[in-house]
């Protein structure tokens, strides 16, 4: 008993943090019909320039971590401008899997140029240090942090999707671009927010899931596949789906890692299969915005 | 002005010409080139540069010749563990820049692509780290100057059992090296009178190792021996460890020293602290030797922070093969050449070293090893060291 309720909370606190590094993706995949292979990248900025703060200039980790998500937002808001714009559009899939993979491995020469190939570390405050007891069970308090960090950003999504204007005019732009824009709304200007808001996620992704993928120059097409993968389950574009995809994968994987280690990734990816068979659009299909 | 331009880019291309010409021409003179095949670039780019370095300190105190021959260093990038590319590279090196040596590896599968090739041309293979025990048995021209698992994990063993240590769980990754360490430590340890209680081995690409603490807790160990590659993986293991509270339950760590190899201990940061390791080098080791060592490092390349056991590796290895080039009077001959350092014994940077004549394999001291924080530095210190330790593993048998 205590072991399922062991498997049942590391399991929970792994699938939070897959949701959050992958979140950002569900929004630029779903809402933008972008496949942004870069998304790691961008996350792996955000953890340098989140460690290049802490460690280089010394500030808190609550600043650096706003600093990484300002920081990977204004840099990436260029690149939306100059060349993701002209692949918007699911007509461009090749386009877009060429555009954004070629981007990472500019991405990944270039922080390999100026940080070199070892690995490094955002440093926790002594706050987010040590253990938290639940019931029998002591879990890290920074994946406790992550947890809810991961809650606050699914029930944040879904408020600005379902309950503002703007979610209400971005989801119409995503499902009629036209129409939209005859209806006066300012297409373009709603894709650059909406892309910021996926960069802004996978930047607090890649500062937030540091502690679990570490940081080095191929973090960024090391990780695409897990970041794919609950995708892939949750439905694009489905935030809630996504958050249902990454606590099922990582409870099924921990649960397969802790009682037969030798399967290795077998579990993850059998769930993968199983899943995507019975439901090929990801779990609540059709309520995607 | 573009008529200097031209006659500017022209003198350039001329010059270019004559210094290709000047190389390719001097293979027939008295240079003698040795091939280094390793990662150069990609996740493992500090391991080629930690054994350039090795090999120019080792140029910078020894000179560039020996017995009137000039030795020359050709490297050649193999960003991942690829055999079908390292014998491409190799084959290149040998018809194209015909060297009369081949050395470096970082990788098992790759050092064991160029049997037939080092058969064929009959020229000796030097390897600086790939540590897989069965390599040398596969040709008679391998000569090997790092480790192996074996070797570094008997004495631990040992050494845990004499701890009064009973129950042992050992995690490692699932791959070559790592069974290797898993079946080298169960069968001393159970030959000591120790019992291993679970063998858990993770999958390499493993990030999250929470559920391997849970079952390690479930045990009932007293203690871990662990195994990962050097990297974000062994990383997460051992903030992991010490996050989920096994190293706050009095859990004692064990392991082969690649886990707090040097480039990566400012990582790990405290986590790191109180694992017990056995290797071949430290950083760290008290010798004059060891510091002239780094001071030379410091010298050419401004830091030593990098310096590890694959510089140590490099840097013998590049020492094994100025006596071959010596023994050999720079004609290319392989048999003669390993033949000429069997037996060998010199005092290295880590210790005393010796080339056991029938596994030609490094016989070495391996140190037993506390990592700690001195001086604000994180460092692994040589607390004990078992002397003249062989392969084990040479014709174990599988």
């Amino acid at each position: 008993m205590e072991t399922l309720f062991g498997i049942v909370v590391d399991g929970v606190a792994y699938g939070m943090i897959l949701f959050i590094i992958s979140v950002g993706l569900s929004v630029t995949l779903g809402l933008m019909r972008v496949v942004n292979l870069a998304h790691g990248a961008f996350a792996m900025v955000a953890g340098y320039v989140a460690s290049y703060a802490a460690q280089g200039l010394g500030l808190p980790y609550a600043v650096g971590l706003v600093a990484a998500i300002l920081f990977t937002v204004l840099a990436t808001l260029p690149l939306e401008k100059l060349l993701y714009r002209r692949i918007y559009g699911s007509a461009n899939e090749l386009a877009q899997v060429l555009l954004t993979i070629g981007l990472t491995f500019v991405i990944v020469a270039g922080i390999n140029y100026l940080f070199g190939p070892t690995l490094k570390r955002i440093p926790l405050p002594d706050a987010l240090l040590g253990t938290v007891a639940i019931g029998p069970k002591s879990i890290p308090v920074h994946r406790a942090f992550v947890i809810a960090m991961g809650a606050a950003t699914v029930l944040g999504l879904w408020w600005l999707l379902e309950r503002t204007d703007f979610g209400i005019k971005l989801r119409a732009a995503v499902d009629d671009p036209n129409m939209a824009a005859a209806l006066g709304i300012r297409t373009e200007r709603l894709y650059t927010a909406t892309f910021a808001l996926g960069t802004g996620l996978a930047a607090l992704g890649g500062v937030l899931g540091a502690e679990l993928l570490p940081l080095e120059p191929y973090y960024a097409i090391r990780y695409i596949v897990l970041f794919l993968a609950v995708v892939a389950v949750g439905g694009a574009g489905n935030i809630l789906g996504s958050a249902a995809a990454a606590l099922a994968l990582g409870i099924v994987d921990t649960a397969g890692k802790y009682l037969i280690p030798s399967f290795g990734e077998f579990f993850f990816y059998a769930a993968l299969i199983l899943i995507l068979f019975r439901w090929p659009h990801g779990f609540f299909q059709g309520r995607a915005a | 002005m573009s008529g200097t331009f031209r006659k500017a880019l022209l003198g350039t291309a001329f010059l270019c010409a004559l210094a290709v010409d000047g190389g390719a021409g001097s293979a027939w003179a008295d240079t003698i080139k040795v091939g280094v095949i390793a990662p150069f670039s990609g996740p493992f780019a500090t391991v080629g540069q930690t054994f350039k370095q090795a090999i120019e300190v080792y140029q910078a105190q020894h000179g560039k010749t020996v017995a009137g021959n000039t030795v020359e260093f050709v490297y050649k990038d193999l960003d991942q563990a690829n055999p079908a590319q390292s014998k491409a590279l190799a084959q290149e090196l040998v018809v194209k820049e015909k060297v009369g040596y081949l050395a470096g590896f970082f990788f098992t599968p790759d050092a064991l692509a160029v049997a037939p090739l080092i058969d064929e041309a009959n020229i000796p293979c030097v390897i600086f780290n790939a540590a897989t025990s069965a390599i040398t048995e596969k040709s008679p021209r391998y000569v090997r100057t790092s480790f192996t698992l074996w070797q570094n994990t008997v004495p631990l063993a040992e050494h845990v059992a004499k701890q009064g240590i009973r129950k042992v769980a050992t995690a490692v990754s699932d791959y070559g090296p790592g069974i290797d360490g898993e079946t080298a430590f169960k069968q001393t340890f159970e030959k000591s009178g120790g019992k291993v209680v679970d063998s858990i081995r993770m999958p390499l690409k493993s990030t999250d190792f929470a559920p391997f603490m849970q079952r390690i807790k479930d045990s009932g160990a007293e203690a871990i021996y662990a195994f990962l590659p050097a990297g974000p993986t062994t990383l997460g293991f051992a903030r992991a460890f010490s996050d989920t509270g096994l190293k706050a339950a009095g859990i004692k760590f064990f392991g082969p020293g690649d886990i707090t190899q040097e480039p990566d201990l400012p990582v790990l940061g405290d986590a790191a602290v109180g694992i017990t390791t056995t290797f071949n080098y430290s950083q760290a080791h008290e010798s004059d030797l060891n510091r002239q060592f780094l001071a030379k490092h410091k010298e050419l390349f401004g830091s030593s922070d990098i310096v590890t056991f694959t510089s140590v590796g490099a840097y013998d290895g590049a020492h094994v093969i100025y006596r071959m080039v010596e023994a050999t009077g720079g004609k290319s001959d392989g048999a003669k050449a390993v033949e000429a350092v069997k037996g060998m014994a010199w005092e290295s940077p880590r210790g005393p070293v010796r080339i056991d004549p029938e596994s030609r394999h490094v016989t070495q001291t391996i140190y037993l090893r506390v990592t700690e924080r001195k001086d604000g530095k994180l460092q692994n210190t040589e607390v004990a060291g078992f002397p003249d330790q062989p392969d084990y593993g040479f014709k174990a048998g599988k």
